[in-house]
């Protein structure tokens, strides 16, 4: 892409000229360090082909393991990170284990994400405990909020989500209790694996296409040693990460 | 942020004696390093990860002016804006208009060592817009108009009883000194800012150029909350930071949080691309990353190229015996430790930032750890030569060395002098063997005694062992 066809995309500010005139230093101070030019093709190729091969780097013998083995170090991952573990037959189980949890922990309240699977399921257990489900943003102040998961990542024990229409981000952060999703299936090895399958979900065989706005990688509740150095668990995300595992 | 490097040594001296300091660095010095010792321990491929961290970077440096346009177009397409800073100056001015853009009031931070850099802070609140850091170390610290003096563990000089009463006088709250309850405080304290900031300024650990993507990676979750609900995110983050795609990201992400608090994984990992799509219920509506540079740009092609290559873990300062013994403010600027040592004479310049390069043992330990192997003791030494040759050290340390250099280009001259001053220095000793005083050494023997050294040179030793065949 020219210089011209980017700056004419830039927003007309008084700092335009101050990043133009930084832009072009930039570039001429890398490329006289690397004594290089622009219209190099080799260095061109090499670039180009890195992009487009997208190639795993050295991904560690834990995360390749059989599916079995990686669904049990999942578990065990995730549980060292101090999420909390819920186990199901399958996803109509949902509703009542919700219900189990919110009521153990007197919370009155689950703001949900809409998607299709969720909306679908039947509900009447959470009615029956007087437990107001709404599907919306996150707002300061939330309890508890639900939400799917896109893949688990055996490695870590990392549940990797990303935000769509259905699926604000905002439910896994501002709530006290993130409660989550996650179908076996959608346990993968490595990192690698998970990148994967959202190219696919996101690009197809298009690659013009682009990744959703949030991609959010979680590993346990959110945490803080910033006062003494003292390992504090809820800092300003959820102070709970509840995984519903669906064996289905 | 105000340069105190030149004062490196009074400020090492008082760190020395600061019992609560002393008390922190205790605990860092056993925290991080068994923590990152285990989590290695864990990770059987952890020296081959490290070796192909360094390739890579390498490969990324080599080529970097493509990467950094392919961010860039990939930015743009996405909807985002990029901009260029040369200097702090410019990347202020730029951040600031786009705030003005949106007339913004309140602006919400998570942790960027970057802004640090550049006195973001300082830059935004003489021109009216409050800057909120939401990180809970940096927090504390603005709360106390401190500075970090750890790049991954801002407050970690300070003590509880320090945060206690920061909160009970800014949070009109009873004081308490309970950690869970203090930051149960600034949870709820914080939430309201998140909430009515018109502007979130974030970090990024590293930019995507496949994707166009930045990428956060924290514990808290401020971060997250910064970035997502105002209306305008600004990433503010350096050149070096690119890598090529998602794997490559990847690879780094297996490194950095190991060689950081030792953890297996930091708990948010956050990729944004772009502002909020269509049918988005949240996010921000406007996207900038602003591309700082910096001197960062002139160290390409130089023998510094190496230091580009560092992923901010904090592992070199978190193992380095002189950050141990004095701690980060003791550096006098934003970049503590190794890492700070060969960076801020390159930021500031070696006439203020000569002190720290030599600020060091070359014990080597903080190359032994670093996660893309960064020769950081020959770095400090290149900065070491270009001090000298500026005539900028000492003039004591100059003579010193000027007299040095002048005796072991005379061998037959070095050789009778090291035969005299071991004579002396050995009767001096008398039958203890050491020496609790000695001229010009007062640095080592006001703390310890002086061993008196063996009774033959080494090139006396040497001849006699030549002689006698003895080679053993």
């Amino acid at each position: 892409m020219s210089t011209d066809s980017i700056n004419a995309q830039q927003p007309t500010m008084h700092s335009n000229k101050r990043s133009q005139t930084s832009r072009r230093d930039i570039f001429n101070n890398i490329r006289r360090g690397l004594k290089a030019d622009s219209v190099d093709t080799q260095r061109q190729q090499r670039v180009t082909n890195r992009l487009s091969a997208k190639a795993d780097n050295l991904i560690p013998a834990r995360s390749q393991l059989p599916v079995a083995e990686q669904v049990a170090l999942f578990k065990t991952m995730a549980i060292e990170a101090a999420a909390e573990l819920i186990e199901l037959d399958n996803i109509e189980q949902l509703p009542q284990a919700c219900c189990d949890w919110l009521t153990q922990h007197q919370c009155k309240q689950l703001i949900s994400a809409s998607t299709p699977v969720l909306r679908d399921l039947d509900w009447e257990p959470l009615t029956q405990q007087q437990i107001n489900r709404t599907e919306r943003v996150a707002q300061a102040g939330d309890i508890a909020s639900l939400t799917t998961s896109f893949a688990g990542i055996a490695e870590t024990g990392t549940l990797m989500l990303h935000s769509n229409a259905h699926s604000p981000t905002t439910l896994n952060f501002l709530p006290d209790n993130h409660l989550v999703v996650l179908h076996r299936s959608a346990i993968v090895g490595s990192y690698e694996e998970a990148w994967k399958k959202l190219r696919q979900q996101c690009f197809g065989d298009n690659p013009d296409q682009q990744l959703p706005r949030t991609v959010n990688m979680i590993t346990g509740p959110s945490r803080s040693a910033d006062i003494e150095q003292t390992l504090q668990m809820g800092a300003h995300g959820p102070k709970a990460l509840i995984i519903f595992l669906i064996n289905d | 942020m105000q340069i105190n490097t030149p004062f490196f040594k009074q400020r090492a001296h008082d760190a020395l004696h600061d019992e609560n300091l002393q008390t922190a660095l205790a605990k860092l010095k056993t925290g991080f390093p068994e923590k990152r010792a285990i989590a290695v321990e864990r990770m059987p491929e952890f020296e081959a990860l490290r070796n192909q961290g360094r390739d890579l970077k390498n490969h990324i440096m080599e080529h970097l002016d493509l990467y950094l346009e392919q961010f860039e177009t990939k930015v743009i397409e996405n909807g985002g804006h990029v901009h260029w800073a040369r200097t702090a100056e410019d990347a202020n001015q730029i951040i600031l208009d786009i705030c003005q853009q949106v007339d913004a009031k309140t602006v919400t931070k998570g942790k960027s060592m970057v802004t640090e850099e550049i006195g973001l802070n300082d830059f935004l609140e003489q021109n009216g817009v409050q800057p909120v850091e939401t990180d809970l170390g940096e927090y504390i610290l603005q709360l106390r108009q401190d500075h970090p003096s750890h790049i991954i563990a801002p407050a970690i000089h300070l003590n509880l009883e320090d945060v206690s009463e920061a909160f009970h006088a800014h949070h009109n709250r009873p004081k308490s000194s309970d950690p869970a309850v203090l930051m149960q405080e600034a949870r709820e304290v914080l939430r309201e800012k998140f909430v009515a900031a018109d502007v979130g300024i974030t970090g990024a650990n590293f930019c995507v150029a496949e994707t166009g993507s930045t990428i956060i990676v924290t514990n808290e979750g401020n971060g997250d909350l910064t970035q997502t609900l105002p209306k305008t995110h600004i990433v503010v983050t350096s050149i070096e930071k690119v890598v090529p795609t998602l794997e490559d990201m990847t690879l780094f992400l297996r490194l950095l949080a190991r060689s950081a608090t030792g953890q297996e994984f930091s708990v948010y990992n956050t990729l944004s691309t772009g502002p909020r799509r269509e049918g988005d219920q949240d996010g921000p509506e406007n996207f900038h990353v602003v591309l700082v540079d910096n001197g960062r740009s002139e160290m390409i092609g130089t023998e510094f190229q190496e230091m580009l290559r560092c992923i901010r873990c904090s592992a070199c300062m978190n193992h380095c015996p002189v950050y141990g013994a004095v701690g980060g403010h003791s550096y006098g600027w934003v970049y503590p430790g190794p890492m700070g040592s060969v960076l801020t004479p390159q930021m500031i310049g070696i006439e203020q930032g000569g002190m720290l390069p030599n600020a060091s043992t070359f014990c080597g330990k903080c190359e032994s750890v670093c996660p893309v192997k960064i020769p950081l003791p020959k770095l400090m030494r290149h900065w070491r030569e270009d001090e000298f040759q500026k005539h900028l050290q000492p003039k004591a340390a100059r003579y010193g060395l000027a007299s040095w250099a002048f005796l072991v280009k005379r061998p037959a001259l070095y050789r009778c002098f090291t035969r005299l001053s071991n004579w002396l220095m050995r009767s001096w000793a008398g039958k203890k063997g050491r020496l609790s005083k000695l001229p010009l050494a007062s640095g080592w023997t006001d703390w310890r005694d002086m061993p008196a050294p063996q009774s033959q040179t080494f090139m006396q030793a040497w001849k006699q062992q030549q002689k006698t065949g003895d080679r053993s």
